[in-house]
């Protein structure tokens, strides 16, 4: 259970142990549980009424520029972890300050764009 | 093997049993807020088997799938919201040397975790073929990555300080005039929790007066009752994971580490009811606007302070 794999090798462990416990519980609750299904239980719920149309509606997405700005700085966001666990090493010191000033500066600007662009109001 | 046998029972006992502690505090806390005596019937004494009678119902309530939907990914949606709160608890140090696995891109694990939880819902919403687990899911995705960037960005300040991955190694490097130097980080990194796990009063994926639990409309029985612990689970994982990035883990004066541990958590929990009855929710502009405009920029300036002060002394 030692090295870099043996660690993970545990998560695993755990990941499985976790599968198990919801297969455990659904499998208890199979056991448990009546099964009297009609055609009107299964019908999508709408508030009581005979559901119209189909469920997957068509719907004004107004959350891609969001999805936009997220991709952009969590590609940024990445790049901060190697980064800080090694900036004030020394040699580094007052350069990767200023680096981490750049870096700060391009999110700022991307939120700025965004905001300008009046993505964050919506009426 | 004994030592991996004794941290995995652990675990499993802060899994199981913490969710429902919270649970039952939210009762009653909650009703003591609002002028209530809330549960007081099972179990006796002012019902503190109120959980395990509603587990027991769960247990025995039938499973409705909805002929329209999608049966297979319906199905395990609840197991993907669900166990990666476990998952992550495998890296979260309890007292010092005592850790599931010491894993030495630990933060960057529990984040990454963390996100995969978000799918559940998000699965559940589009699987459901219901107009309003649509609207839910879709809201939880637009959620997600709102709230994932100041998450990001206010822990990555934790691991500038420290100068390590390691959560071990941050609590073992914490020292407390982190606190108020990484105030502005610490709030911004819970509220970006409370957000993520859809908690009021960031709660309108669920909405249950507008959308009717959005993504959860259509689950009945045990898939609902794995959702609600998802949910708690959530609430222990983001209160303890604060706890060691922020609050020192289990650095503390006299009491035992691990108690310290449990007792940070515990408060950040009650923090988290204690939102929950004070806040009226956010309308999701409104919250995108909070992120964007007002969490983010605040992370930002916590990297500035970080930064500086770290190359200053």
């Amino acid at each position: 259970m030692d090295g870099y794999y043996g660690s993970y090798l545990l998560v695993a462990a755990l990941l499985a142990i976790g599968v198990a416990i919801v297969t455990g519980a659904l499998m208890v609750n199979r056991l448990l549980r009546p099964t009297r299904p009609t055609p009107d239980k299964l019908t999508s719920y709408e508030c009581g009424v005979d559901p119209v149309g189909d469920g997957w509606a068509q719907s004004q997405v107004r959350y891609y520029v969001f999805i936009y700005l997220y991709v952009v700085f969590a590609v940024d966001a990445v790049f901060l972890f190697p980064w800080a666990t090694v900036f004030d090493a020394p040699g580094y010191g007052l350069t990767t300050l200023v680096e981490m000033f750049v870096f700060l500066g391009f999110i700022a600007l991307g939120i700025l764009y965004a905001w300008r662009k009046r993505v964050l109001t919506w009426t | 093997m004994l030592d991996v046998v004794l941290h995995f029972a652990v675990i499993l006992v802060i899994f199981l049993a913490l969710p429902l502690i919270v649970g039952q505090t939210e009762h009653k806390v909650m009703a003591h807020m609002q002028s209530r005596l809330g549960p007081m019937y099972a179990g006796g004494f002012h019902g503190w088997a109120q959980l395990i009678a509603d587990g027991v119902k769960f247990m025995q309530k039938e499973d409705v799938i909805p002929a329209a939907a999608d049966r297979r990914v319906f199905m395990i949606a609840p197991g993907v919201a669900l166990v990666p709160y476990l998952v992550v608890l495998i890296a979260l140090p309890l007292d010092d040397g005592f850790v599931g696995v010491d894993l030495d891109v630990g933060l960057f694990f529990v984040l990454a975790v963390m996100g995969v939880g978000v799918l559940g819902s998000i699965m559940a919403g589009w699987a459901s073929a219901n107009k309003y687990s649509v609207l839910g899911g879709m809201r939880a995705a637009a959620q997600l990555v709102a709230y994932e960037l100041p998450l990001v960005l206010a822990a990555s300040s934790v691991a500038m300080a420290a100068g390590t991955l390691s959560l071990p190694g941050i609590v073992e490097a914490w020292q407390w005039w982190w606190l108020p130097w990484q105030a502005i980080g610490g709030v911004v990194f819970f509220v970006a929790g409370l957000a993520e796990l859809r908690r009021p009063p960031f709660d309108m994926p669920i909405a249950e007066s507008e959308i009717i639990m959005g993504p959860m409309t259509e689950y009945t029985g045990m898939r609902f009752a794995l959702f609600m612990l998802s949910e708690y689970a959530g609430i222990v994982v983001v209160s303890f994971l604060t706890t060691v990035l922020f609050l020192g883990g289990w650095q503390g004066p006299l009491l035992p580490g691990w108690l310290w541990t449990l007792v940070k958590v515990f408060a950040l929990a009650f923090v988290v009811i204690w939102v929950r009855v004070t806040f009226p929710r956010l309308r999701e502009d409104q919250l995108q606007k909070l992120a964007w405009a007002g969490l983010v920029p605040l992370a930002l300036l916590q990297l500035a302070i970080t930064g500086v002060v770290r190359v200053a002394i």
